[in-house]
């Protein structure tokens, strides 16, 4: 693929793949969990290794499992995956704005394979929000990278089912890897909140199925967000400041 | 449990990809860009982290998702342990490992 080459040589690819790469072994775990869960759910290892490779989006495969192994109707199965991956609807709407001078099919080529972590990582290289050149190799970067690291463990999961121990609660070493990255996010006052919010609120309502209580944290660290903004606003404009 | 079968697991999973498809191209199909007010693109900018967060404290405090009662649970010196490593080195591979050498232990040899 000679045009592929001048892209691996970009020094903002090579960025892209480095910054996702400091992740890797929380994804790996991540990954390898996922992949044993789904050979242990009753799929077999072609389909495992089927969802694997097309599905792409964890927290989606290990909410469907037990739906398909309980024999749900297909709808029901689409739905409560639909309804775990809202959060990508969102995702998509800040994507935008980096993406759109590619054309459509591109775009969405792009963007079927952008996941929670491409965004996070996206933004603490380029924290402005704006459209700025050189962002389309970095995101394609991050892309690749993110996607060998997430499915060689995966693929390795499926075939190492048998061998791994539930017991040894390998889920939590990416559970562990998410929280330092938590950690690096918190920069300020108003993403403290955020995260305070979205953490009270995720808790209270992880009763909702379908995991909605992530979305429902999302909206609400959202609203506070937007509330200490007109706070803030209000105070300076109170003390005549400009 | 049983393998399930071959043609309605893959049209299942085929339909699971289109999904994935569908919410990841949302707002990246039309081909006008999709106006959002400016007031919501910055009040979305801690979308990620509310998600992320949002993912990670139920794993940490809720068991069968009920509130921890007890202390004796791996998974809350584990989470302590990776936090104070990140106050020290902040990384994502440091805490990591700090918090799986203290969890493996306690679960596997105490059980809790």
């Amino acid at each position: 693929m000679p045009a592929l080459s001048p892209l691996f040589h970009d020094p903002r690819f090579r960025r892209g793949c480095r910054d996702m790469i400091e992740f890797a072994p929380g994804i790996a775990a991540w990954g390898l969990v996922t992949g044993v869960a789904m050979a242990k759910s009753g799929l077999s290892p072609a389909l495992a290794v089927l969802m694997s490779l097309i599905v792409y989006s964890g927290s989606a495969q290990l909410a469907s499992l037990p739906l398909l192994a309980a024999g749900a109707p297909l709808g029901v199965v689409w739905a409560a995956a639909m309804c775990v991956n809202l959060r990508f609807v969102i995702f998509s709407a800040q994507w935008r704005a980096h993406l759109g001078a590619l054309p459509r099919g591109r775009r969405l080529a792009l963007g079927y394979v952008l996941a929670d972590l491409n965004l996070i990582v996206f933004q603490r290289a380029w924290p402005g929000g704006r459209s700025e050149p050189g962002q389309v190799p970095y995101i394609v970067g991050g892309a690749l990278t993110l996607w060998l690291v997430w499915q060689l463990p995966s693929l390795l999961g499926i075939a190492l089912a048998e061998v791994i121990p539930a017991r040894w609660g390998l889920g939590f070493a990416g559970t562990l890897a998410m929280l330092g990255l938590t950690y690096g996010l918190l920069t300020d006052r108003a993403t403290w909140v955020a995260a305070l919010v979205a953490a009270t609120a995720a808790v209270a309502a992880f009763a909702l199925p379908l995991k909605l209580n992530i979305v429902v944290a999302i909206a609400a660290a959202v609203a506070a967000g937007l509330l200490i903004e007109q706070a803030d606003a209000a105070r300076r404009r109170l003390r005549g400041e400009p | 449990m049983t393998t399930l079968e071959g043609g309605w697991g893959a049209l299942a999973i085929v339909g699971l990809a289109l999904v994935t498809v569908v919410s990841r191209g949302f707002f990246l199909f039309p081909e006008r860009e999709v106006k959002i007010p400016h007031w919501l693109q910055r009040g979305l900018k801690v979308a990620p982290l509310a998600a992320l967060t949002a993912v990670v404290v139920p794993e940490i405090v809720l068991t069968q998702g009920q509130l921890l009662t007890t202390w004796q649970d791996a998974r809350l010196p584990a989470s302590a342990a990776a936090t104070l490593w990140y106050a020290w080195r902040p990384g994502v591979l440091g805490p990591l490992l700090a918090g799986v050498a203290v969890f493996l232990p306690l679960r596997l040899l105490l059980g809790w």
